[in-house]
């Protein structure tokens, strides 16, 4: 099973290893990841949100955490789409110009309004809206807040991806996969890391 | 309607939260529902019967919580778990999920006032140098890019971690950076 596992082949985990051990003591969370994985990228129902729409949101939210085998893995789960692989080139430049550190973003007005940040907002680039559509449009604008400043996300912006056709439903499973990327690079990355540093 | 009244400040009181869209109907949920919620007793949040329009997903989910800060069969102790959670929230700026596990925190540390030291000043408030290494972890684990390197590890190392410990400082942390993105987008805390 751990051969298949997604975060155990992204960080590099051989079967017997001293952090696949590890990894067995909680197994009901080894487990579930990987169910998460699952659910989003091969759902029962994949009406409201398309599966080239997860791996294109999936490949520009990786690709906004620096280049890494994860950011590898989605960026081919989207060119083996049959609807994915012409937004590969698309997604890419998308992800040079939204490239930026965070978390940054505003508290609630008041006594926290001393620790607000600016940084970049970042808007999909005008000649690159038609190839990408409107629902990938305001997607990739979301997902870009989710990933650097999740402080800043406001009720209006709910509103926009309604506006552009997302569902409910779709708008609960897009934030989950931007979501779970969020933990999945970052149990990948700090697994490579104690890997590494145990070596 | 009820009216929202959202903190302005990082707080261990109990707080509400208001989704933004529409959560399910209590009345409308089948038992493909309840199994994704999980227990049951969850159809009564707005939360969870919003994330549950996608019942497969909050199943996994809820699972993978539940293993990361509940299973302490051997590992790091629960607190310092909830600390990882509780500094990640305060970083990414999560009222909400800061409120939840800073409470839980304090309860199993019974250090309370630390834990408010983190809310009240931030990621760098000096609480130690065990939690010192679980909260500079976290912080670390929170940035994107992301900027947990070697010297996290032998500091967590230094401060008495063994790599199992580690695990789950990386697997909690790492968590709450689901968890903040999704409290923080889908709607907002209220006193």
């Amino acid at each position: 099973m751990s051969a298949k596992d997604i975060i155990d082949t992204l960080a590099g985990i051989e079967p017997g290893s001293a952090l696949d051990a590890i990894r067995a003591r909680r197994l009901q969370a080894r487990e579930n990841a990987q169910k998460s994985y699952l659910s989003l990228f091969e759902p029962i129902d994949a009406g409201d949100f398309s599966l080239a729409e997860r791996a294109a949101v999936a490949a520009f939210v990786t690709g906004l955490h620096g280049e890494s085998p994860v950011a590898a893995f989605y960026r081919e789960k989207l060119a083996a789409n049959a609807d994915g692989a012409a937004l590969v080139e698309p997604i890419k430049a998308e992800i040079e110009r939204g490239k930026t550190s965070g978390p940054y973003g505003a508290f609630p007005a008041g006594p926290l309004s001393v620790e607000d940040k600016a940084g970049l907002i970042y808007r999909v680039s005008p000649e690159r809206k038609p190839e990408l559509g409107t629902r990938l449009v305001a997607a990739l604008e979301h997902a870009h807040l989710l990933v650097f400043r999740p402080r800043d996300a406001a009720s209006a912006d709910m509103k926009a991806l309604l506006a552009a056709g997302w569902s409910e439903t779709g708008i609960v499973t897009f934030s989950q996969l931007v979501a779970f990327l969020s933990f999945q690079v970052r149990v990948v990355s700090g697994l490579r890391t104690l890997a590494a540093a145990s070596a | 309607m009820s009216t929202i009244n959202p903190p302005v400040v990082f707080t261990q009181d109990e707080l509400g939260w208001v989704s933004w869209i529409d959560p399910l109907p209590e009345g409308e949920l089948t038992e493909r529902h309840f199994a994704g919620l999980v227990d049951r007793a969850r159809a009564k949040s707005e939360y969870f019967r919003l994330l549950v329009r996608d019942p497969e997903v909050l199943e996994a989910r809820t699972k993978t919580d539940k293993d990361i800060f509940y299973n302490v069969a051997d590992g790091l102790p629960r607190a310092e778990r909830e600390l990882a959670a509780a500094a990640t929230s305060r970083y990414n700026g999560c009222i909400y999920c800061a409120s939840v596990h800073a409470r839980f925190a304090s309860t199993y540390s019974k250090r309370r006032d630390d834990v408010q030291r983190l809310l009240d000043e931030g990621v760098g408030a000096d609480l130690g140098e065990r939690w010192n290494a679980v909260v500079k972890a976290s912080v670390a684990l929170a940035e994107t890019p992301i900027a947990f390197g070697p010297e996290n590890i032998a500091e967590l190392r230094s401060a008495g971690l063994d790599d199992a410990e580690i695990v789950d400082v990386i697997n909690g942390a790492s968590f709450f950076n689901w968890a903040n993105r999704l409290m923080l987008s889908l709607g907002e805390p209220s006193k």
